[in-house]
């Protein structure tokens, strides 16, 4: 049970800077997870927590008490690796064991030959051989234990390299891209199981990952990062209705959220290949902004008249993405070359209908950023608590 | 039609099997032809001359040859020359093995820590491996001069007494050991630093944070284990190389003093180009090769088993 307060974190690999003043508390028993693409610095984050890595400055706490001068194993934290990191000359039983021998026995105990001088040996590995079978038994790999990691497929692993964590009873795990080399079906099963193992031990779980969807479906809260600073923190909910940050919107989200080159007209009414859209925001008059639709807040316009709060923009359909359960249509945006705007409809919907139509949105889900890509709040608008979006009450004004 | 690798489907194929099979046959031979007859000419025909050889009485210029059966060998078996240049192979094996395959481990481990120095400290210890032996066992000789080397020199400047290091009878075969070591280590060192980077970071990192984090742990843990196939290899080339000690011995002892340097090599040469005694050094070398393909058969058998993961 512990609680991580990262204070001020910066590091840099010579004059290069890869982290810089990460501030992060991370609550007993959360499960946090760090996402961003690659090189943003989130798995030199988690290795300075586990001590891999010296900080440049800045200081890690768990429970309150800094912990940057302990070495890796004396900070109680567990950690999984991408590669799962197997010790490959041994069985799966002694790869679990290893934590808890090299914690009980003295190093003389650990010595080839030596070892078998020592009375209290034999208990102590029989007592740590029962941990290794209990934390086997939890992730049903009990009848591997006799094996090599070389003999098991890469799920099995995984399973391994959990229970080398799980068995020391750890205050924090440490998790580096762990479902990156399994293939996808076996990763959306573990991904299931790694939320589920979260729940039954209730430890705080921090979780390294470059896949969104990870991110979204087990945090509890996300730490979206870019270019060694955290980006938003929030719940998945929060970053997906409002990102505070035009890079959370592209990252988070798929298919990817539809950016729209925007002016700010007069009064800050957002203007989109010279359509109004009913939309205000305290952007300045004259600059440019990018309108940001979620795939899923946008379609092709129906036989219901456009309600207060819609605008409008015309398409042309260029491709239909069938996903079984719904489609993904694909339209070129008429006044915008090479501009593709992609919406996400149910599968029922009526694709052949469609050659120019007038996409119509609810302004109340869009989102705007402006040129330093921060997020715009809507004027005039409300929030709507449950699920973070503004509802806006103006007139659909003239879109069409 | 098809390559000639892949048979074409079908009808044809059944059609044209035979002829079809023939012809992959021929092409399959004449592709090996070049290499078994580098390898009948290098290798198998002088080896089969050699065991002939060793059957008979022929000696280098004899004008007539007969069928001595197994008298080579009994003769070698009692040959106290012959024994005590095999038993000092053995001894010098003994000592050099352990010398270099250890020593070498050691500084690859110390090396392969080095950051920047790294490139440095594997040319220093790489040289002796470049080096022509024959050369450098002149120099060694006279480093090792009892009243000019600066070995000697040294030694009287500590207050020790001074050593004949070349000419003692009990100092001369650990002499050209320890020359044999400082030249096998360099070697020795590239092969394990090879296996030293082959050990992922990660392994590492994970016993680092599972508490594997003093040196000795680390290595009995992870990297000694994990060298197990590359000490191997350097295990069958160190003993092999050692068994076939002879520049040394030519150019430093000429097997003295008092034959306490004599080794099967320089045996076997002293007998076949001194002597001219041919197929009694055939019968010799016959018997150096059964030691050397001993040695190859239980190392590889036996160590391979427990080596691989």
């Amino acid at each position: 049970m512990a609680r991580v307060e990262l204070k001020s974190i910066a590091k840099s690999f010579g004059a290069v800077p890869v982290l810089s003043g990460i501030d992060l508390d991370i609550a007993d028993g959360e499960f946090l997870t760090l996402v961003g693409a690659s090189g943003c610095g989130k798995s030199t984050l988690i290795r300075i927590i586990a001590g891999l890595e010296p900080q440049t400055s800045g200081s890690v706490a768990v429970d309150g008490r800094t912990i940057d001068h302990l070495r890796p194993h004396e900070r109680r934290v567990a950690m999984v690796f991408q590669s799962y990191a197997l010790y490959p000359h041994m069985s799966v039983a002694s790869n679990i064991a290893l934590p808890l021998t090299m914690q009980r026995l003295s190093l003389w105990e650990r010595l080839p030959l030596v070892k078998l001088l020592s009375p209290k040996r034999r208990r102590v590995m029989r007592d740590i051989l029962e941990e290794v079978r209990a934390v086997a038994a939890q992730l049903q790999i009990e009848p591997l234990l006799g094996r090599r990691p070389s003999q098991l497929s890469g799920g099995q692993r995984q399973r391994v390299a959990l229970g080398r964590a799980m068995v020391r009873h750890p205050d924090v795990f440490l998790m580096d891209e762990p479902l990156s080399n399994l293939d996808a079906k076996l990763r959306v099963h573990m991904r299931t199981e790694l939320a589920e193992l979260h729940e039954r031990l209730k430890t705080t779980f921090i979780y390294v990952t470059h896949d969104q969807v990870e991110a979204m479906t087990m945090s509890d809260r996300v730490a979206m990062m870019d270019a060694g600073s955290i980006l938003q923190l929030g719940t998945p909910t929060e970053l997906y209705a409002t990102p505070a940050n035009i890079k959370v919107a592209q990252f988070i989200g798929s298919p990817t959220i539809n950016l729209l080159p925007a002016t700010v007209g007069e009064g800050g009414d957002i203007d989109v290949i010279g359509r109004r859209v009913p939309l205000r925001t305290a952007l300045p008059a004259g600059t440019s902004a990018t309108l940001a639709i979620r795939p899923e807040a946008i379609a092709p316009i129906g036989n219901a008249p456009l309600r207060d709060g819609q605008a409008t923009l015309a398409g042309t359909l260029r491709r239909v993405e069938n996903l079984g359960s719904e489609f993904i249509l694909h339209f070129d945006v008429t006044g915008l070359a090479g501009k593709v705007i992609t919406c996400r409809v149910p599968a029922d919907h009526d694709v052949a209908a469609h050659g120019q139509v007038d996409l119509v949105f609810d302004v109340g889900a869009c989102h705007v950023f402006g040129t330093d890509g921060l997020r715009a709040e809507p004027l005039g608008g409300r929030r709507d608590a449950r699920d973070g979006r503004v509802r806006l009450y103006l007139n659909a004004g003239s879109a069409t | 039609m098809s390559s000639l690798a892949i048979p074409a489907p079908g009808v044809r194929r059944q059609a044209f099997g035979g002829r079809q099979a023939l012809i992959e046959k021929i092409t399959g031979m004449g592709f090996c032809l070049p290499a078994t007859t580098l390898l009948l000419l290098t290798s198998l025909v002088p080896l089969c001359v050699l065991v002939v050889m060793s059957f008979t009485d022929y000696e280098l210029g004899a004008l007539d040859i007969k069928s001595v059966g197994l008298a080579n060998f009994g003769k070698a078996m009692s040959d106290p020359m012959f024994r005590r240049s095999l038993w000092n192979t053995l001894l010098y094996v003994a000592i050099v093995l352990p010398g270099s395959v250890c020593l070498g481990l050691l500084v690859a481990v110390l090396v392969h820590q080095r950051k920047r120095t790294r490139s440095f400290y594997e040319i220093i210890y790489f040289l002796p491996v470049t080096s022509t032996l024959i050369a450098m066992a002149t120099v060694w000789q006279f480093l090792l001069h009892p009243r000019l080397g600066p070995i000697n020199a040294f030694l009287q400047l500590i207050g020790s007494r001074q050593y004949a290091f070349l000419s003692e009878p009990s100092l001369a075969l650990p002499t050209l050991a320890v020359i044999g070591m400082w030249q096998l280590i360099g070697f020795n060192m590239v092969l394990f630093l090879a296996g030293l980077s082959a050990i992922p970071r990660d392994i590492y990192e994970a016993a680092e944070v599972d508490g594997c984090s003093g040196s000795i742990d680390r290595f009995l843990t992870i990297t000694w284990p994990l060298l197990g196939p590359t000490t191997m290899f350097v295990i069958v080339t160190t003993s092999i190389t050692a068994f076939k000690i002879f520049d040394t011995v030519a150019v430093m002892t000429r097997g003295g003093p008092m034959g306490s340097s004599e080794v099967l090599l320089y045996a076997i040469y002293l007998e076949g180009f001194q002597y001219f005694h041919t197929a009694y050094a055939a019968a010799l070398t016959v018997i150096f090769l059964v030691f050397i393909l001993v040695f190859s058969v239980i190392q590889t058998f036996v160590l391979d088993r427990r080596t691989h993961y």
